[in-house]
């Protein structure tokens, strides 16, 4: 049985296109078919992550409006053979996208696949409002600052009410991924710490993706951080986040911080 | 094609809460009172209609036309007049609105039904969410005490008629008494709120004693003013 999951966040620049390549990368690595979609129409980026951009022909708007089928816009991996990608329209806008169009094309691609990965816009609009309607868990990326975790609580409200699963009056699942994580900045007070986090969020954590120059060097390169040199602290986090995904009990070790200065901030951010 | 009976129109009385403005003569001093209450806390009134409480203000209606404008300029609809003249001709201003009730206008018309009863009023009932309450959100109880188990997230908004109790931090904004009630409270396992009101008199984070930051709280009013105190 499929499972779609939505990478969102609220914000922009907090990581989902990363995250929705690494953790496609790593859970295509168990094995699983996977495939990732990129909904941000207008601003693709995760054929650029992927490493696919010089290959991409059809889009999801192609397919969401029949004229293309998915064999025809679905690209595969050339490193790992159980993983595609289904690349956003650079020339359209999200008004392209509707409801009708995106829930058959996900509706096709629960078929074919083990994991379908929505990759979703920054904001709460028409983009991000759709990448996340169909799906039946979202993973919820913030970086450990003010902004980002209320725009992730905003987006937890709207998880909760805005997508089919909440219509219906079931529970959708929401994971916690924390991602340019500074232990040492956290230490300082110039983040906020891993509970203040969580105290704000009351979602499960999934994982804490450390700050690493490995990276950004992974996307200027077009590779998924999971895929190849899995020595790096941000690719380990990302591969036992994607086996958390499936279930699988792998402890989390926190980054060393001292105590929370959240108060701090809180104080200078209410002014 | 004539319409037949069974497509009659259907129409019926009901009751809405909204806030009420009370100007105080003179208007152009009370205008800069309110000026300097919306700087401090913009978009208090949102997209809420207002009602217009005129009572007690000796205006003609070129002066209750100016008052209308200068308002809506500022942002406040108002969807009603209570309290103006029933002389002043034209449909330029908001419908004249008696005290809690429909317009007189309507009341004639509706005079034909038997025995029209006053607003049913519902016994007080109090709403519990099991939930955090997330930025964005905004939960309106306009019958009695909103009860929340969990946490209200900065940016969400709650609006209750009776008293208001956060099992978790407040975040966001709290307003307990929000249709009059003086004696509603605000309880808080943790204070971290962006605006406090209790009555309609409120403060912002800001204001809040520093000391009562991040404690269990508990919100009133005590002779008028606004007294928040820890319960540990």
């Amino acid at each position: 049985m499929a499972k779609v999951v939505v990478v969102t966040s609220g914000k922009g620049g907090v990581g989902k296109t990363t995250t929705t390549a690494a953790l496609g990368a790593a859970l295509a690595q168990t094995g699983d078919k996977v495939v990732v979609v990129d909904f941000d129409v207008g601003l693709r980026n995760l054929d650029l992550v992927m490493g696919a951009e010089r290959r991409v022909v059809f889009d999801l708007i192609n397919v969401a409006k029949g004229e293309a089928n998915l064999s025809q816009a679905l690209i595969r991996d050339r490193r790992v053979d159980s993983l595609y990608l289904l690349a956003a329209s650079q020339t359209r806008d999200k008004d392209a996208l509707t409801e009708e169009g995106v829930g058959a094309v996900i509706a096709d691609l629960r078929e074919r696949f083990d994991w379908v990965i929505c990759d979703s816009p920054a904001g709460i609009e028409r983009g991000a409002t759709l990448a996340m309607r169909f799906a039946d868990l979202a993973v919820v990326v913030a970086n450990p600052e003010v902004s980002s975790v209320r725009d992730s609580d905003r987006i937890i409200g709207l998880l909760d009410s805005k997508t089919i699963k909440a219509e219906r009056g079931e529970r959708m699942e929401k994971f916690l991924l924390l991602t340019r994580y500074d232990a040492a900045r956290a230490a300082r007070g110039d983040m906020l710490s891993v509970d203040d986090v969580l105290d704000i969020l009351s979602i499960p954590l999934l994982g804490i993706v450390p700050e690493s120059k490995d990276v950004l060097r992974a996307s200027n390169i077009g590779a998924p951080v999971s895929i190849g040199n899995l020595t790096s602290p941000a690719a380990i986090a990302y591969i036992d986040a994607a086996r958390r995904l499936c279930g699988v009990p792998v402890p989390l070790i926190r980054p060393v911080e001292s105590k929370s200065l959240f108060g701090r901030i809180f104080t200078r951010r209410a002014a | 094609m004539a319409i037949s009976d069974s497509q009659a129109i259907r129409f019926r009385g009901r009751s809405y809460f909204a806030l009420t403005l009370t100007p105080e003569a003179p208007l152009g001093a009370w205008l800069t009172r309110l000026d300097a209450c919306l700087a401090r806390s913009p978009g208090f009134f949102g997209p809420s209609p207002v009602i217009l409480d005129l009572q007690g203000l000796e205006l003609a209606k070129a002066d209750a036309l100016n008052l209308v404008g200068a308002l809506a300029q500022r942002g406040l609809r108002i969807l009603g007049l209570d309290g103006a003249k029933a002389e002043w001709p034209g449909d330029d201003l908001p419908p004249h609105i008696a005290s809690g009730r429909e317009a007189r206008g309507a009341e004639s018309q509706m005079r034909a039904a038997p025995n029209r009863a006053e607003p049913m009023r519902k016994p007080a009932s109090q709403l519990i969410i099991e939930e955090p309450v997330r930025s964005g959100q905004c939960v309106t109880h306009a019958l009695g005490d909103v009860i929340v188990i969990g946490s209200v997230g900065s940016g969400a908004e709650i609006v209750a008629a009776g008293s208001i109790h956060v099992y978790g931090a407040l975040r966001g904004r709290a307003m307990a008494g929000a249709y009059g009630d003086e004696s509603a409270r605000i309880f808080c396992r943790k204070l971290e709120a962006e605006l406090i009101a209790i009555n309609g008199l409120y403060q912002t984070a800001d204001e809040i004693e520093t000391r009562m930051r991040l404690q269990p709280a508990q919100i009133r009013l005590v002779g008028g003013a606004m007294r928040i105190t820890s319960f540990e």
